[in-house]
């Protein structure tokens, strides 16, 4: 029987390079990719919490994240499909005038 | 036999994200993604969760994943980090945090958690029935069911709006 806490761990180590990714990387696709990794390892952080209480209500709630994390999949790549056809880029420092 | 195949699942897991992180090619990065999504639903199950084993499957790694690969083929977006840093001290910088928070989380993690085994028996059983899930999504969670039912509708329309080529009206194009 694996401890709840070395779930945890997992989850944070996972959440952490998630935010090293948006921190260092300059690929707009890439810092999306890192974005879904955290949602991903607080996903694991819940279903771990879910099992030590034996609560059905954690599964419930990362079912909940995981489709608003795909609607905002879809929303987001449109929005850097519609940005390289008016920057033809999608580096995030070549983004930096709010005139569209 | 367990804990074996937690380290396993959990080293493959963090090799597939720091690899994510790592890798200069946005497609490669999409792939080893697919790998840490891969090892994170072989944990759900690990924790008593097939349904969310196979939705992580289905809509992560299949879904999610085939759009952004999808969209990184399509603005051939594979390598725009090849040309210099505009700004020269942000790397660093993003990387002290980071490393800062991955200590900080850590700690807090190790400080807070209990080591003790989880429970199991009966409980258990129930607790990795996908028919209790259901229950639970079509009694208690109806309305916040109902609600991701009007987001997912927003995304669509949202994507559909988003993407739209608009042609330039008479009145418009006299004027430019």
């Amino acid at each position: 029987m694996v401890p709840t806490a070395y779930y945890i761990l997992l989850s944070a180590a996972l959440f952490a390079i998630g935010v090293l990714g948006v921190l260092v990387r300059r690929n707009a696709i890439v810092i999306f990719m890192s974005v879904e990794l955290m949602l991903n390892a607080a996903n694991l952080a819940l279903v771990a919490f879910a099992r030590e209480r034996l609560s059905v209500d954690g599964q419930v709630l990362v079912f909940f994240v995981i489709t608003v994390a795909a609607a905002e999949v879809a929303v987001g790549l449109a929005i850097l499909v519609a940005l390289s056809r008016s920057k033809q880029t999608s580096d995030v420092d070549e983004v930096s005038v709010l005139r569209g | 036999m367990e804990l074996f195949l937690f380290i396993i699942t959990a080293a493959i897991a963090l090799a597939g994200a720091v690899a994510m992180v790592l890798t200069r090619n946005a497609i490669h990065s999409a792939l080893f993604l697919l790998l840490n999504f891969g090892a994170v639903a072989v944990l759900f199950l690990l924790l008593y969760s097939p349904f969310l084993f196979a939705i992580q499957l289905t809509v992560y790694a299949g879904a999610i994943m085939v759009l952004f690969l999808f969209v990184v083929m399509l603005l051939g977006a594979e390598r725009v980090e090849d040309a210099p840093d505009q700004i020269a001290w942000q790397r660093p910088l993003g990387l002290a945090m980071g490393l800062m928070l991955l200590l900080v989380a850590l700690a807090t993690a190790f400080r807070s958690s209990a080591f003790a085994p989880a429970p199991g028996g009966a409980a258990l059983e129930a607790f990795g029935d996908p028919a209790a899930l259901g229950a639970l999504l079509f009694t208690h969670y109806l309305l916040p069911f109902q609600v991701t039912g009007i987001i997912l509708l927003v995304a669509v329309i949202g994507v559909v709006v988003l993407n739209q080529r608009r042609r330039p009206r008479p009145s418009e194009a006299k004027t430019r």
